[in-house]
């Protein structure tokens, strides 16, 4: 027989085994827990705590004091965010903001990825490439380019002005209008993709059975095609609405001065305010409010991920 | 087959969806040649803003800042996503195994305030208690962007694991290989493509972010999208408008390889 | 190939496995099987689907760790030992060929781990690829190998190590009939010639029975019979095995006379009763019992049979011709149909048709008895 002539001990090669396994596990647990979880555990303590002209900025939660642990928690934050319409109000503005938002991304992304996955293997790919390659190259710059496109001197005024249709140019840069245009724009291929993959496996054996049985087209799509591809609108709607409820680049950018969303609102609390504490808390508030969204993604996530091959 | 129309609402909205995605695309390339600073006049063509471009010292320190940053988290990315993705599709009965599938999936949805606000947080604090990081930079770039990219890194790789057939794996060790070594030998061939694409991925994502990298960075390290983002900040830039020429062409000529790589690949597997 | 009666008493028992279980979850996939494996031999784990002769086979190659049981290799106990460290070599039924090396670097994967000297592995490789008759196809990859090649190229990996032991799982599952054929005889030509081992699982009882010395019948489980083809065939210990292999008819009956070198029955669905000319233990607290008939020992007449046992009166219901043999299916006055072969020795004869008023009959030693 050609087998190792030196055999190690059994239980070593397991033990060595099981070793592997835990070191598979072990390094990207310890790494996610060390850079994902507390930096959220920290989030929510420093959202207790209050701000001083200090470094960092802001009151210990615990504290020694005669060798007993204090600890200081005071819901001031959160009370000062209720109390101050600006934050409902931007809270509000963007939930409204990205649901719209996404409403216009579905409405566009949907039939492109039905088209897509209709279309011949070779197209397909092709047509993957050029939705997928946006949003390869640069978000800020992509967002940027509306700009010109959108200002009093921008491309679309003086095309509009020239064929005649307006006699003066049109507000649209530093509107909410412009806002909801951005973000269809930046996220649209974050729809397109999940809706894609989820049509394309769809057995065309099954619309097949459906005309057969006497369904016209639209009445299949209404009963088959689109309740299969459930999944795939939930995840990318969810792709879409909760990084847009927290989107900073495109209302700063694109947004006016009335437009109040809730990221840019945390961006100048910490930024401009260096008020860490009640950037804190604004960060809590708008995870609780995405919690139910985040939950049913990640649901649907690691079924995907967890799926057998 | 259910024939479809030559003429379709989907393929209407299809061929409109793309020229939305590319028409501002192709105004930001137009003007990048404009002579003129103003967007709404047209003063001829000209490469001058190139020049300009090129002899920025701020945008081009900023620029290496930001490759260099993206390769080192798009590979420590790589290494982390794939042990996460090999946790998710291999180890079905293991303790602890949920509480990773949800701190892997959740960056891929977290608003980016909010990762950039809860890792400065921590960066402080442990600045406070270890002494380390004394000062915020590339180091600490590097670790938030490994955090978040290897999150679309696991996904990428585990949808490519689930297609590997275990049975190829235990004929390797069927035939004396390790459970490791059937990794390297087998596995890792295998899957192989999925890891470039990966690693492509994460090495875009990092080159991109703002949020993320303004909230941890100090002042030592400034990427090209906080540069971008102060100039644009300020209006429209004839100069960001050849910056952005020039990503959007690179971005292109890759994709472009990369799509006749693959198509050759495929008619090589058709003809045999 | 040894497709007698003999008993293997002396031969050497090279696998013994004891009280193997494995559960999953709430089903018990195989549930304390023992069994002996000779060396030199080709035994066949016969079995439907879920019937758990894949995960004996996966425990036997250590993929799957039993709940309970011991398997003994050559004497050596290797329950708890890897994969990677026992003797033997699997064949997967999807051949698993590693799809980005080539066929010389498949079959010289297991002898690399060995890390055996360069030379010697060329050696064998060539041995191997000589033995499976594809020399000229060293270079390719497997995606350009057709279903047959892509078969012999994992057989050849799998023989390449000389394993104690070669396990087979469903050989030629992945084959189309006609190229099943060929290639059954194929491979026990080259086990032969190599010598080896062999425990292989499927699911078709022709590729069994041509390939095998000996076969186990699994069901749920659990091993039912054990034994050479004929065996398995000729005298099934139970209702389950008689109607797995081939069809039969099975009669209810009862004993009416209980001889040393005889035995008569009585069935309600037989107009004369059913005479054995040997003499079969029968347990003692009942006298009901089941005959069983192959179809092809059914003889069709349209005279009534001489003698006054072994016959019955019917009428043919249906007829499925074919080719080589036609089925007659004849229903008796107690409405029970009948399974009757016939060979189509001459192009077009006389035959009974639908509707016809024919006898069954058979030989005295062609019934057997069931208990359960």
């Amino acid at each position: 027989m050609a087998r190792k002539p030196t055999r190690s001990p059994l239980m070593e090669r397991v033990r060595a085994v099981l070793f592997h396994r835990r070191v598979v596990f072990g390094i990207p647990f310890l790494w996610l827990l060390l850079f994902f979880l507390l930096p959220f555990a920290l989030v929510l303590k420093i959202s207790f705590s209050s701000a001083v002209m200090a470094i960092p900025p802001y009151q210990p939660v615990f504290s020694f004091v005669d060798n007993t642990v204090s600890v200081v928690v005071n819901f001031s934050n959160y009370l000062f965010l209720m109390s101050d319409s600006l934050y409902i109000a931007a809270y509000w503005g963007s939930v409204k903001i990205a649901f719209v938002s996404t409403l216009v991304c579905l409405l566009i992304g949907y039939p492109m990825a039905y088209a897509m996955a209709r279309a011949s293997a070779r197209i397909q790919l092709v047509l993957l490439l050029m939705v997928m390659l946006p949003s390869w190259t640069s978000f800020l710059i992509r967002v940027y380019a509306w700009m010109g496109i959108l200002g009093n001197q921008g491309l679309l005024n003086n095309l509009l002005l020239w064929l005649g249709i307006i006699s003066e140019p049109l507000k649209m840069l530093n509107t909410n209008v412009a806002v909801v245009l951005g973000i269809a724009y930046a996220y649209l291929p974050f729809m397109v993709l999940p809706i894609y993959t989820n049509l394309v496996k769809l057995d065309v054996r099954l619309l097949e059975a459906a005309s057969d049985l006497g369904c016209r087209s639209l009445t299949t799509f209404w009963t088959i095609t689109l309740p299969l591809s459930k999944a795939g609108i939930i995840a990318g709607s969810m792709l879409v609405f909760i990084p847009a409820v927290g989107e900073f680049v495109i209302p700063e950018l694109l947004g006016g001065p009335d437009t109040l969303m809730i990221g840019k609102v945390l961006w100048e609390e910490f930024f401009n305010n260096r008020d860490w504490p009640v950037a804190s808390s604004l960060a809590i508030v708008m995870l609780a409010l995405l919690l139910i969204p985040i939950v049913l993604f990640h649901r649907l996530q690691t079924r995907e991920m967890e799926k057998d091959g | 087959m259910v024939k479809s129309p030559r003429f379709s609402f989907s393929k209407v909205m299809l061929v409109l969806g793309l020229l939305f995605l590319y028409l501002p695309m192709v105004v930001l390339i137009v003007y990048s040649f404009n002579a003129s600073r103003l967007v709404s006049v047209w003063a001829g063509f000209s490469t001058h803003w190139y020049g300009e471009l090129f002899r920025d010292q701020q945008i081009l320190s900023a620029v290496w800042m930001s490759l260099k940053i993206a390769f080192y988290s798009a590979s420590m990315a790589v290494c982390l996503g794939t042990l996460c993705a090999f946790v998710m599709t291999r180890f079905k009965r293991l303790r602890g195994r949920t509480l990773l599938s949800s701190m892997i999936s959740a960056p891929l949805v977290m608003p980016e305030v909010i990762t950039g606000l809860s890792l400065l947080l921590l960066f402080v604090q442990m600045a406070q208690t270890i002494g380390w990081p004394a000062d915020r930079g590339m180091a600490t770039i590097w670790i938030a962007h490994t955090t978040f990219c290897s999150a679309y890194v696991a996904v990428v790789v585990s949808a490519r694991l689930r297609e590997v057939d275990r049975t190829v794996e235990e004929a390797a060790m069927d035939l004396g290989c390790t459970p490791l070594k059937t990794f390297f030998v087998i596995t890792l061939p295998v899957i192989a493509p999925a890891l470039v694409s990966g690693w492509l991925l994460a090495f875009t994502l990092s080159l991109d972010d703002l949020v993320i990298a303004s909230f941890v960075s100090g002042p030592g390290a400034t990427t090209l999208p906080m540069v971008v983002f102060s100039s644009v900040r300020l209006g429209v830039s004839p100069k960001i408008n050849a910056l952005a020429t020039l990503i959007i062409l690179t971005v292109s000529l890759i994709a472009f390889i990369a799509w006749y790589l693959m198509r050759r690949g495929e008619e090589k597997r058709k003809r045999s | 190939m040894e497709n007698g009666n003999s008993t293997p008493a002396k031969a050497e028992v090279l696998l013994s496995i004891q009280g193997l279980s494995k559960r999953f979850d709430d089903t018990l996939a195989v549930d304390n099987v023992s069994l002996d494996i000779h060396k030199g031999e080709i035994f066949a784990l016969l079995g439907g689907s879920g019937s758990g002769k894949s995960t004996l086979l996966r425990m036997l190659a250590g993929f799957e760790a039993p709940n309970a049981g011991r398997v003994l290799l050559d004497g050596e106990d290797v329950t708890a030992m890897p994969p990677y460290l026992r003797p033997t070599n699997m064949m997967f039924q999807s051949y698993a060929l590693f799809p980005h090396m080539t066929v010389e670097q498949n079959i010289a994967m297991g002898l690399k781990q060995d890390k055996l000297p360069k030379n010697e592995i060329r050696n064998r490789v060539e041995a191997m690829l000589t033995l499976v008759k594809m020399e000229s196809f060293a270079k390719r990859k497997p995606q350009q190998l057709s279903g047959g090649q892509q078969q012999r190229v994992a057989l050849a990996r799998s023989l390449a190590k000389q394993p104690k032991l070669l396990l087979l799982d469903e050989p030629m599952g992945a084959l189309d009939k006609k190229l099943r054929t060929e290639m059954q005889l194929e491979l026990v030509e080259i086990l032969e010639q190599v010598g080896a081992t062999c425990l292989m699982v499927t699911h078709d009882q022709e590729e069994a029975m041509t390939m095998a010395s000996r076969i186990a019948i699994m069901a749920q489980g659990r091993i039912a019979q054990v034994g050479s083809p004929v065996d398995i065939y000729e005298s099934p210990n139970s209702r389950m095995t008689a109607e797995f292999i081939g069809s039969v008819n099975i009669f209810e009956a009862s004993i009416r006379e209980d001889e040393s070198d005889s035995i008569t029955l009585e069935s309600a669905a037989l107009d004369a009763p059913v005479f054995i000319d040997r003499g079969v233990s029968t347990p003692a607290e009942s006298t009901a019992t089941l005959v069983a008939l192959r179809p092809e020992k059914v003889y069709l007449s349209s005279e009534k049979p001489a003698g006054d046992t072994n016959w019955s009166r019917g009428t043919v219901d249906n007829i499925a011709y074919l080719g080589d043999i036609s089925c007659y299916y004849v229903k008796l006055a107690s409405g029970q149909r009948v399974q009757a072969t016939m060979a189509n020795v001459e192009r077009r004869g006389e035959r009974p048709t639908w509707g016809d008023t024919v006898y069954v009959s058979w030989e005295a030693s062609s019934p057997i008895l069931l208990w359960n």
